[in-house]
């Protein structure tokens, strides 16, 4: 055998197909909804967006150029993105509307279900910062979860400022103890936020607050009930984005698919307001993220409140309907004194037919037998095709 | 508890249908404890499954299905989403450092784990950790600054220091009394250590409100339990 680098893995041509249709499916619902592809190069320089794309230090695959500089293997496309908004399409109006489509590196150890190399399609909205501008880009996720076959999924909505609003009204001057709740819910680890919250002096009501927030999910309720908890402005704040977000979604018609988590925080250091991951029944990993970054632009340059997701398309195929096939499989065997004959068909069939049209020539003396399925079918060397053409009399 | 089982030995559409909550629970040392307080709260999980060789148990009423897993699995299986909750010690959980939603402190199975050695320990000069939990010793003495070699095991840990593969060992302690009776003594207290309710990352959203359910249950038997001891 010879071996691969663990991390990496080979897509052979069934995987591989459905993987391209999904893609294909998905970047053209990003191109109905005016988002326009971009390609960036797959290495950039650790130095600027290797340090903006905030993908942790040990992750990023890094290597050097011939003059010593360090790179780094794309860790994720929203910090290529930010740079080339803020350089090459710097007199380009905002709000610019992109999308991309790329393999992204990122060395992971041990955490399931990932892998070093993945792909992702994903789009970014630069330059709008409001409500409108978070609710199409969710809006736009769920059209692309459904054109991928993805059936059933739930999409968790959250936002930044309401945690750090309460955080800082609850513990002020005390960054050390927000830090220790913020990693307890980064990590998911409930058991450990509530027991943090009981070591720490506060006053009752803040107590009380900060250990509701955890069951503080649903729909627009968890909102209206947040703001009956929330007193700081701060806070309020992000909870009347989040409730116009919401708003906004219904008038989508995929209110169905989303419920709001106050308790999110984010896996990118560069989110600033509202964030969402996107789930589907049957796989245990999420299948899509994103958020409003709208810090991320000023360190390229160009300050500009931003919001964008991708979707991990390596694992919606795993959940995805298969789409249907695009096209069937025909097979055109010849022997040389009709080669001709056989050729010019072919040809004529990619031209008329939607299908995938093979040529197999075959020596005389060699059994030239395609063998049928029972089904309607052919069967040869083990493919199948829809039909057969023989040129060998 | 049969099952409708169809030709192929799988579950019938009907009986998935009933299913709505996958649960990991590790047979086991946890197994009964975690048994008893499900039933406390009302989910009929059987007392006793060491004796069958069964792996998968049908609460037909309600709706769960009972994974019977390693203990040292039941992080992999929630992780993956085979299980949409489990029951996992807090030192598993620390070891496999799993992503997975670490929701109640079930107050189960209290232990802690501990640094133990000879009474006559002094420290060495190549210190060597013996242990079934390599990352979270590595993890504990680098934080201290000090450096060990830890050697990894998959039992009987407290032979080690008594036939020189370690001069330490970091293993779980309930009563003490094994690391007694083979002459040892606790060095170091690390943490306390009790049994969790984990969720996984997409159940936790897509079954929110059975999951929500079990931790309501759980938490009222909990709470019905502290207020029984003064």
């Amino acid at each position: 055998m010879f071996e691969k680098p663990r991390g990496v893995k080979d897509y052979l041509p069934d995987l591989a197909a459905k993987l391209r249709r999904i893609e294909w499916r998905v970047l053209e619902t990003m191109a109905r909804w005016g988002y326009r592809q971009i390609i960036t190069p797959t290495l950039e320089y650790y130095d600027t967006v290797g340090l903006a794309s905030s993908t942790a230090n040990e992750r990023l695959f890094k290597l050097l150029d011939n003059k010593g500089t360090t790179l780094v293997l794309r860790s994720e496309m929203t910090a290529p993105i930010a740079r080339v908004v803020a350089s090459l399409l710097k007199d380009e109006a905002l709000p610019l509307r992109l999308s991309h489509h790329s393999n992204v590196f990122r060395a992971i150890e041990e955490e399931a279900g990932r892998e070093w190399e993945f792909f992702q399609t994903g789009v970014e909205l630069v330059g709008d910062g409001s409500p409108e501008a978070d609710a199409e880009v969710i809006a736009l996720m769920a059209e692309c979860l459904k054109a991928a076959g993805v059936r059933e999924f739930k999409i968790a909505l959250g936002h930044i400022g309401v945690l750090s609003g309460l955080l800082e009204a609850a513990l002020p001057e005390r960054p050390d103890e927000r830090q220790t709740l913020r990693e307890c819910l980064l990590h998911r680890n409930y058991v450990g936020y509530r027991a943090a919250l009981k070591g720490m002096d506060l006053a009752p009501g803040a107590r009380a607050d900060l250990e509701r927030i955890l069951r503080l999910r649903g729909g627009r309720e968890a909102c209206d009930d947040a703001l009956s908890v929330v007193r700081d402005d701060a806070s309020r704040a992000a909870l009347g984005h989040l409730r116009d977000v919401w708003d906004a979604l219904q008038v989508y018609g995929v209110g169905g698919h989303v419920s709001i988590d106050l308790t999110m925080v984010g896996n990118f250091s560069y989110y600033t307001g509202l964030i969402f991951e996107g789930y589907a029944a049957g796989l245990g990993f999420p299948l899509c993220s994103g958020g409003r970054y709208d810090n991320l632009l000023a360190s390229f340059g160009r300050p500009a409140p931003a919001t964008g997701f991708a979707l991990e398309t390596n694992r919606i195929v795993l959940v995805a309907d298969d789409p249907p096939e695009d096209g069937r499989r025909m097979l055109v065997l010849y022997r040389k004194h009709r080669r001709e004959e056989a050729i010019l068909h072919a040809m004529a069939l990619r031209r008329e037919k939607d299908a995938a049209v093979e040529t197999v020539f075959v020596p005389e003396g060699t059994e030239i037998g395609p063998e049928a399925d029972g089904e309607g079918k052919w069967r040869f060397k083990g493919r199948r095709y829809d039909m057969v053409f023989r040129f060998d009399e | 508890m049969d099952r409708e089982v169809g030709k192929d030995g799988k579950k019938t559409m009907a009986e998935q249908s009933r299913i709505r909550l996958k649960a990991a629970i590790p047979k086991g040392r946890i197994y009964k404890k975690a048994a008893a307080l499900f039933r406390e709260a009302g989910i009929p999980v059987p007392d006793d499954v060491d004796d069958t060789r069964k792996l998968l148990v049908t609460l037909e009423e309600a709706g769960i299905e009972v994974i019977l897993a390693k203990p040292a699995d039941v992080p992999t299986y929630v992780e993956y989403g085979a299980a949409d909750i489990g029951v996992v010690g807090k030192d598993v959980l620390m070891e496999e450092n799993r992503s997975v939603y670490e929701l109640l402190d079930l107050g189960i199975a209290r232990c802690r784990m501990s640094v133990i050695g000879l009474p006559d320990w002094k420290p060495a000069i190549h210190p060597r950790v013996a242990t079934k939990y390599p990352n979270i010793a590595s993890r504990y003495f680098r934080e201290r600054g000090q450096q060990v070699e830890v050697i990894k095991l998959n039992g009987s840990i407290e032979l080690a220091p008594l036939v020189g593969l370690a001069d330490r060992i970091v293993d779980l302690v309930e009563s003490g009394q094994t690391i007694r009776e083979n002459g040892l003594v606790e060095l170091e207290r690390m943490f306390d250590i009790t049994s969790r309710l984990i969720a996984n990352r997409a159940s936790y959203r897509m079954k929110s409100g059975f999951v929500d359910e079990v931790c309501d249950r759980l938490q009222a038997a909990i709470d019905r339990r502290e207020a029984r001891v003064p």
